[in-house]
């Protein structure tokens, strides 16, 4: 079985590994018809562009895979990294073949790109994905209906075809075993973090960023059956929750250093947007309001949406407490206001749980992990000694 | 730079002191008064509904930009660092808590009452909602969440103004009937929303004074020092119209002589480059900053910074008969709440119209809203005017990012660009 591991991780590795897409180029060369859409991090509801026929690709940026020449010339020093690696991919013509963008209401940075994507790639449909901070179902819910019907009304003018209820409950029920295999997946990460390293599942997880729905499925499943049928020796880790990186996503040696340091990764919020609906989305009635009721009651904390009377250092304290996480690891992007901000806020809290936590900033494309590694084993270290 | 000369100051300007020095004493003096305070921000503010209610608005970014340029900013800044803000997050927010921290003390002295109501008006900075949740956990007082929807595809849509307006009806009014136990009076509204029409037509004639020339102001160092600040605060009241009155008359008589800009020191005798600005300030070396412009004979004929409390030069204006509905247009209406397109355009526009020499970017470093596509929106004006672009990077109220020398150099080669570009007596003519 442990072929079968490897051999898992290797499909996940072809899609991620592959800056140009080719997975989602012979997707659309199965058919004329066939559109691609493009959406940034956080969560965009993927159920309306498959439901449309489309192919859903997530776009994280290229890591630590490019060398960035154009992109620093859009954006001053002080900007984070994923906006400069994403135009450049994009001025690089890796996105000629996509119909459509779509960059969810997550920061200034996200927001600004939509409008450079509008000057310079006119003929892509851009839709700025503006989530309601409002959660009362007549009024966010109200405005969030009307920006998924025009999501949809835009990717029917794309397509010319229309999207029937049965489509959209279709699309909304694969999704649905999406979220349920990749609960599993976490659970049992949870359980035996010695069998399911980040490294691993980290590849598994964002492979699902590119493939369709259904191919995303058979590999969760494949992985858990190869990883579950020849389980990975135990090793002395203490359980670590890590914080902060939900948008621009860490390089996977980062990953690497943090367990080789001793940190067993058994909750996080890396690919947030993979799992920012908790819980099935309702199959009948209206698709649409199924999508609008599901964001206003069943989504994730996360620093991109208001907290309001939920505050999130609550939800991170129950997380950590249900992962029995021993420690948190604030592991946040340079310049990432949203993760920054709430930094203060959360540490607080954790301070009056006395719950031990570490610090670090990184960018897509770090590449020197010697600090880190120190500073994690260190973390490490004095929770095993003195905890 | 050692020598500082004696501060020139029109008329206008005195009394924008005056009628900042009773807000903030009015501030000072409500625990006596029982005056409630409500904390906002200025990009989408709804001063004349706060009014409306008796209650007293408190700008924290006006608070911060106030300690910035008295040199209290980097203190506060500190402070906030030691409880764990990153060092690359937005200033105004690490001065702000700094300043809470160390005891509320404002820009004058005098201590800023704390808030019975925080009322995020989420307006064109993501950061704004972060900045309140953070003070959500240091005040004990309720929180009231105004979402304003980004204009990504250009004008603002019949859904968005609905959902603004659905907000202000069910969560925004009841939150400030609730702190000050008075009812909504939409009458009174309509009466102050009227008034801030009239100061709106005023202000707007001062701003666009600029395209004579000389242009009889500065429309950036000027117009966020004494134009543009009573605007916020005093939106809605008789006192704002007269103060627009009144500086429509000292700028008409400017005109009427041929005058250039005033400066701190003095007036600038010949116009020599009129600039376009697209960015905030800094305000910790304000003074320092503008010298560097006035003294080479550069005047600031327009400017975008000015139109983050609302773009009333590209036609809005407040109309008492919708009230809640002007709100709405309103708050969307602010300079960042713009798409980047329609930004681009607007720069494009006052480079045409006020027929500037160049257009100048200050990049300010904790400011995402603002600086993120800054260099894809000056290489587009670029294009479309042909007019020569300059690009310089500072912060708002962090000193450490303020570096005289490397300002200077880059403007000596942006007024270099200039000086190859006109040809001998186009800027003085």
């Amino acid at each position: 079985m442990k072929h079968q591991r490897l051999d898992a991780l290797a499909r996940a590795d072809r899609v991620l590994n592959d800056l140009s897409y080719g997975y989602v180029q012979d997707w659309l060369g199965r058919g004329a018809d066939r559109h691609a859409v493009g959406y940034l991090p956080i969560y965009a509801p993927r159920e309306i562009i498959a439901a449309a026929g489309m192919i859903p690709v997530g776009v994280f940026g290229a890591g630590d895979a490019l060398d960035i020449v154009k992109g620093d010339a859009y954006f001053q020093s002080y900007i984070c990294h994923i906006p400069r690696s994403v135009i450049e991919m994009a001025l690089d013509g890796r996105f000629a073949t996509f119909s459509a963008f779509i960059f969810p209401a997550i920061c200034d940075v996200i927001r600004n790109l939509s409008g450079m994507w509008q000057m310079n790639f006119p003929d892509q449909y851009v839709k700025y994905l503006d989530y309601p901070q409002n959660f009362d179902p007549e009024v966010g819910g109200r405005f969030y209906r009307r920006e998924l019907e025009d999501l949809l009304e835009n990717l029917v003018r794309i397509s010319g075809r229309e999207v029937s209820d049965a489509e959209l409950h279709a699309a909304t029920a694969r999704y649905n075993e999406n979220r349920r295999l990749l609960d599993r997946l976490y659970d049992a990460r949870s359980r035996a973090p010695h069998n399911f390293p980040m490294s691993e599942v980290y590849r598994v997880v964002r492979a699902g960023s590119v493939l369709t729905v259904d191919d995303h499925n058979r590999l969760i499943l494949d992985y858990l059956a190869a990883a579950e049928a020849e389980p990975l020796p135990d090793q002395d880790r203490i359980r670590v929750y890590l914080v902060g990186a939900f948008c621009e996503q860490p390089p996977l040696g980062l990953l690497k250093t943090l367990e080789q340091a001793g940190c067993a990764l058994v909750g996080d919020d890396l690919l947030l947007g993979m799992r920012f609906i908790r819980g099935d989305v309702a199959t009948e009635g209206d698709p649409l309001d199924a999508l609008v009721a599901a964001y206003l009651t069943k989504c994730g904390w996360s620093s991109a949406v208001y907290d309001g009377d939920n505050p999130r250092e609550d939800k991170l304290v129950e997380d950590v407490r249900a992962c029995k996480a021993d420690g948190v690891i604030f592991c946040c992007p340079s310049f990432c206001d949203p993760a920054l901000l709430d930094r203060p806020m959360l540490q607080k809290r954790l301070d009056e749980e006395r719950v031990p936590y570490a610090s670090f900033q990184y960018s897509e494309n770090t590449g020197q992990f010697q600090v880190i590694r120190e500073q994690a084993g260190t973390f490490s270290d004095s929770i095993k000694l003195w905890e | 730079m050692s020598e500082t000369p004696r501060i020139v100051k029109e008329k206008s300007m005195v009394v924008q002191k005056k009628m900042l020095a009773a807000y903030y004493k009015g501030l000072a003096s409500t625990g006596e008064t029982g005056q409630k305070v409500v904390y906002t921000f200025v990009p989408g503010n709804l001063t004349e509904l706060i009014l409306s209610f008796g209650a007293q608005p408190v700008y924290p970014e006006i608070n911060a930009l106030q300690s910035g340029m008295r040199k209290k900013s980097m203190e506060f800044i500190r402070q906030a660092e030691k409880m764990g803000h990153s060092e690359d997050v937005c200033t105004y927010v690490k001065c702000d808590v700094g300043m809470m921290l160390k005891g509320n003390v404002g820009p004058t002295g005098e201590t800023i009452p704390a808030p019975d109501l925080l009322l995020c008006s989420y307006t064109g900075c993501f950061t704004f909602m972060k900045w309140f949740e953070n003070l959500a956990k240091m005040y004990d007082c309720p929180v009231v969440m105004l979402h304003v929807p980004y204009r990504s595809a250009g004008e603002a849509s019949p859904a968005m103004v609905q959902y603004v307006v659905d907000q202000l009806r069910t969560r925004v009014i009841p939150a400030l009937e609730k702190v000050t136990g008075r009812p909504y009076d939409e009458e009174r509204l309509r009466t102050m929303l009227g008034l801030a029409a009239q100061a709106e037509d005023d202000m707007v004639y001062c701003f666009e004074s600029a395209k004579n020339r000389p242009s009889p102001i500065d429309g950036y160092f000027a117009g966020v020092y004494y134009i543009g600040p009573i605007f916020t605060a005093f939106r809605g009241t008789e006192e704002c119209v007269t103060y627009y009155r009144s500086l429509r008359e000292d700028i008409d008589e400017r005109i009427a002589r041929g005058l250039g800009p005033i400066t701190p020191e003095g007036q600038i005798e010949k116009e020599q480059y009129r600039l376009v600005v697209e960015g905030p300030p800094n305000w910790t070396n304000f003074r320092e900053f503008w010298k560097l412009f006035y003294d080479r004979g550069a005047v600031v004929v327009a400017s975008t910074y000015t139109n983050v409390g609302g773009s009333y030069d590209l036609g809005f204006r407040h109309d008492p008969a919708h009230p809640l509905e002007t709100m709405a247009r309103y708050c969307m209406s602010c300079y960042t709440n713009l798409s980047l397109p329609q930004r681009t355009a607007v720069l494009s526009n006052y480079v045409r119209d006020y027929h500037a020499d160049g257009l100048l970017v200050n990049s300010i470093k904790s400011c995402n809203s603002f600086s993120a596509g800054q260099l894809q929106m000056l290489r587009r004006v670029e294009e479309e005017t042909g007019v020569p672009v300059g690009f310089i990077e500072s912060d708002l109220v962090d000193p450490r990012y303020f570096s005289y020398a490397n300002l200077k150099n880059r403007l000596d080669s942006f007024f270099q660009m200039l000086d190859q570009k006109l040809t001998p007596g186009e800027s003085d003519a």
